[in-house]
């Protein structure tokens, strides 16, 4: 219990403390730090696999191109993060997400959730492997479209579309 | 006081926290990363002595502690933490003189802008060796290899503005990981044949009787093993990055060179050494006898001072690989000891010459040396004769007689022996021509000539690798306390034939320093310009050798350009076949929406240009309400979200 | 009051996900944006993984598969939004969300 206090107040003020800093950079590798520990979380609950594709996608690969679409985009203006005539956005945010938040925790606390003594549900890979090529291979099929035609998006968004003919220097 | 082998992880441990540390310190807190390098390693070398006293208790016994890192379902990774007197030696050593080398790089790097970094990378790449070392699985093993790689990849390419250094270590980090892929497909190869990666398992492990008895392919294995050998410690067909590594800081190139990473390869064949079938050893004495002389060779004709020192570095790797491959891998590791020591001493002796000469280290620049760095030159001459082998007192005498006796017991072929007494002339003569040219004679030019002793920081780890470089004789004479230690079954027959050999072995290092004295020594160079006597002798043989007998040249002209031709070939299919293929498509779609719109124009398209003109009038309507402010959608869901809660909640709804 | 397990759980998951949306409604800067969206998914995963955990009878490995396909979908989300970042650096030389409203009615 004292791991998951721990694991959670790591997490959400890294998270809070990435979402208000000024320097894009900083901010990315907090957040890098947040999703280490969500999947702190995901190990603490058992959850082994799942905290291997947190730590590769997330950790390995969105840091990635976060970390490439900062440095990118890097001449813009610096964003201001709390400069004055954002101010009534703020509020709105700091209002709607506190809303949000209340009612979320409202809900938590007063719904009667099952106890402690739950038995651990054990997973294997091997089981997860026999999941996902029996029942869920539609599912996985389906996610792998979504993957090719994500990547071929993001090439064709983020391309410059100008192609001169010229073929490149080998 | 000793270790148990569930606290053997600490030993690495202390290091990467370092390294953590230093990571995390703010940017100029050299002091900090540097008291925290140096205050884990000491930590780290105080455990290693508790391993050693472990396993000087019980060196038969080999205390492994395993544990389980993830269940596959069927079968288990598992991973674990090994103690036995290889083990702990090695530790002990790696602390050590790592220690040493820490200390004298803070004496070295003061002046440094990023010295804080050097001392996390440091710490980082003792941090991966000592995993190398104290792992139970080669998996691990392999794990904490790869971390050396990046490590030494890191520091060599520490100075990062010099186009070398930069290029230095990309050579290294691409040649050593070619080695790896084979040791990859080895540890592949063995999962698949042995189920297990785990060393010593309680008679389930690899190198226990009952798997190497079941064990089949074995040689192809071995030799796939070795690969990763040979990337790392720099044997013969990819011995061309290690020269270049001494791109670094001088503290690195001892690292490198000593403790760390060549040692590395060394240290993987003597653990797997019940692994390789006599087919793959003689491919590995062939090999490392080829390291040793064309590493010598190379080394006689070379001008910068650190690099004359890695060249020896590769001579003395191929020893220490000659030894395992006649079958004596004691003997392999003792060299591996002594020669972490003298090298280290030599490569930060030249680290003190530089630092003083203001980076100049181009022998012909230097000379007169002895004179204002008298500690530094008396250091330096100790190892010196560590390395030629200078009889009865130096280490280094000892380890050598030892390979070089089990490579004359060894009863395949002689002519390593023959390679192996050629290189002992070889190395007697460039040291001596090292030592002669830097410290001998009048300076030849300004930064010599203004040298000055280094700081005690650098001085004090240099007595002590001296008097290390001289005291490791103990391990081998009166008694051979090392072989009875590690391998005692071999002990017996050690020996057998030993005055003939030494004899002939003494009078090739007097032969060799006799040379060395005679070309350089005796009437020292008097001008920079001056020409080299050995080149005034053998002016293409010594151009040859001085352009490092042309590999770099070899491997440009033929993977290079395999490599270019591939590409060229992949691009021409490319354009040419694939984009055909792709174009024919195209024109044929292109065709059928023709057609299609011909049939559209006239039948359809009346019809719907009404519906089209309604749906436009709504659409405009609707688009009144996208206001285009992303946050503003954000925030009405989120808004709406809220306000559901609540209208379920107090409208009655549930 | 005394919580179990699964309530923690889910309180955590509740605070991040107000964090990111926090992010995503005060900054102006389209990573940023990117960014809080990316711990809101965080956040539902957490969720799955929770109930799967502490949520009783359930299938075996279900909470693991859905948190498996939300991570997959997530990355192809983070990948198309931060390329559509750079195409709208592109277009108007800045990452600020509120000028990128040209589609607007």
């Amino acid at each position: 219990m004292i791991t998951l206090l721990i694991i959670a107040t790591v997490t959400v003020v890294s998270a809070g403390v990435a979402l208000l800093l000024r320097n894009l950079i900083h901010s990315a590798l907090l957040l890098i730090g947040n999703w280490v520990g969500v999947a702190a979380f995901y190990l603490w609950a058992g959850a082994e696999f799942v905290a291997f594709a947190q730590v590769l996608v997330y950790v390995g690969a969105v840091s990635m191109i976060v970390l490439f679409a900062v440095l990118l985009t890097s001449r813009s203006p610096a964003d201001m993060a709390l400069a004055p005539h954002t101010r009534s956005r703020v509020l709105a945010a700091v209002v709607t997400s506190g809303a949000v938040l209340g009612v979320l925790l409202g809900a938590v606390i007063s719904t009667p959730l099952p106890g402690t003594n739950i038995t651990v549900p054990s997973v294997t890979v091997r089981d997860l492997g026999n999941q996902l090529g029996g029942p869920h291979a539609g599912a996985v099929l389906v996610v792998g479209v979504i993957l090719t035609v994500a990547l071929i998006g993001a090439v064709v968004i983020a391309s410059t579309g100008r192609d001169d003919g010229k073929p490149d220097a080998p | 006081m000793s270790l148990s082998a569930d606290l053997l992880w600490l030993i690495p441990a202390l290091p990467l926290i370092a390294a953590v540390v230093g990571a995390c310190a703010p940017r100029g807190a050299f002091k900090l990363a540097a008291a925290a390098a140096i205050a884990a390693l000491t930590g780290a070398l105080l455990l290693s002595c508790g391993a050693l006293a472990t396993a000087l208790a019980a060196p038969a016994a080999k205390l492994a502690s395993n544990f389980t890192w993830f269940d596959l379902g069927h079968g288990a990774v598992r991973l674990g933490w090994l103690i036995d007197p290889l083990t702990a030696l090695m530790c002990v050593m790696v602390t050590f003189v790592g220690l040493l080398i820490f200390v004298f790089s803070t004496g070295y790097m003061r002046d440094d802008a990023r010295a804080k970094q050097f001392f996390c990378f440091l710490s980082l790449f003792a941090a991966a060796m000592l995993g190398v070392i104290v792992a139970n699985s080669l998996l691990l093993l392999f794990v904490c290899w790869e971390l050396v790689g990046l490590a030494s990849y890191l520091l060599i390419g520490f100075w990062f503005q010099k186009p070398e250094a930069a290029a230095a270590a990309k050579k290294a980090f691409v040649t050593t990981r070619i080695g790896d892929l084979g040791l990859l497909l080895g540890l592949l190869w063995l999962q698949d044949s042995a189920g297990t990666l785990l060393l010593y398992d309680g008679g389930k492990g690899l190198l226990e009787p009952a798997v190497l008895a079941g064990l089949g392919g074995s040689t192809a294995i071995g030799l796939l093993l070795f690969c990763g050998a040979v990337g790392k410690s720099g044997q013969f067909p990819l011995h061309v990055w290690l020269p270049d590594a001494m791109e670094g800081p001088t503290p690195v190139s001892a690292l490198i060179h000593a403790a760390t990473m060549v040692a590395a390869g060394v240290f993987l064949m003597a653990r797997v050494f019940p692994l390789l079938t006599p087919d793959a050893l003689t491919v590995i004495a062939f090999t490392g006898a080829v390291t040793a002389l064309i590493g010598a060779l190379i080394a006689c004709a070379q001008n910068d001072l650190k690099r004359i020192l890695a060249f020896s570095t590769v001579s003395q790797l191929g020893y220490m690989m000659l030894a395992i491959g006649v079958g004596s891998w004691v003997a392999a590791i003792f060299h591996l000891l002594t020669h972490a020591f003298f090298k280290a001493l030599l490569f930060l002796g030249a680290g003190s010459v530089i630092h003083a000469a203001h980076h100049e280290q181009d022998i012909r620049q230097l000379g007169g040396l002895r004179g204002p760095m008298r500690v530094t030159f008396a250091t330096f001459a100790i190892g010196m004769m560590a390395l030629a082998g200078v009889p009865f007192l130096f280490s280094g005498f000892w380890s050598k007689e030892a390979i070089l006796h089990a490579t004359h017991a060894w009863g395949v072929s002689q002519l390593p022996l023959y390679t192996g007494l050629a290189a002992v002339v070889l190395t007697a003569f460039y040291m001596t021509r090292l030592v002669a040219e830097t410290f001998l004679g009048a300076p030849r030019s300004e930064p010599a000539a203004h040298a000055h002793e280094s700081p005690a920081v650098m001085t004090v780890p240099l007595a002590l690798l001296a008097a290390c470089a001289i005291l490791l004789s103990l391990l081998a004479w009166p008694s051979p306390w090392l072989q009875l230690l590690l391998d005692p079954s071999a002990a017996a027959n050690d020996h057998a034939d030993g005055v003939g050999l030494m004899a002939l072995s003494i009078a090739l290092v007097a032969l060799g320093l006799g040379a060395g004295w005679a070309m350089y020594g005796r009437k020292p160079r008097e001008k920079s310009m001056s020409a080299d006597p050995l080149a005034a002798r053998a002016p293409r043989v010594f151009a040859f050798l001085a352009a490092r007998m042309k590999f770099d040249e070899l491997y440009a002209a033929t993977f290079g350009r395999a490599a270019y031709a591939l590409a060229v070939f992949a691009d021409a299919l490319d354009r040419h076949g694939w984009d055909g293929a792709v174009r024919l498509l195209a024109r044929l779609g292109r065709f059928t929406g023709l057609v299609n719109r011909e049939a559209d124009e006239d039948g359809l398209n009346a019809g719907f240009d009404a519906t089209s003109e309604s749906l436009r009038k709504t659409g405009r309507a609707y688009s009144r309400a996208q206001t285009g402010d992303a946050h503003g959608y954000l925030l009405m869901i989120a808004f709406g979200f809220v306000v559901l809660v609540f209208a379920v909640l107090f409208g009655g709804a549930r | 009051m005394s919580l179990s397990p699964l309530q923690l759980c889910l309180l955590f998951s509740s605070a991040l996900f107000c964090v990111g949306l926090f992010g995503a409604l005060a900054r102006s800067n389209t990573i940023l944006v990117l960014l809080g969206i990316e711990l809101m998914l965080n956040a539902a995963n957490l969720n799955f993984i929770a109930f799967w955990r502490f949520g009783g009878a359930h299938a075996p490995a279900s909470g693991v598969l859905f948190a498996i396909f939300s991570i997959a979908v997530a990355a192809a989300e983070a990948a198309v939004g931060l390329a559509l970042v750079i195409a709208i650096y592109r277009h108007q030389k800045n990452i600020r969300l509120q000028d990128a409203s040209r589609l607007k009615g």
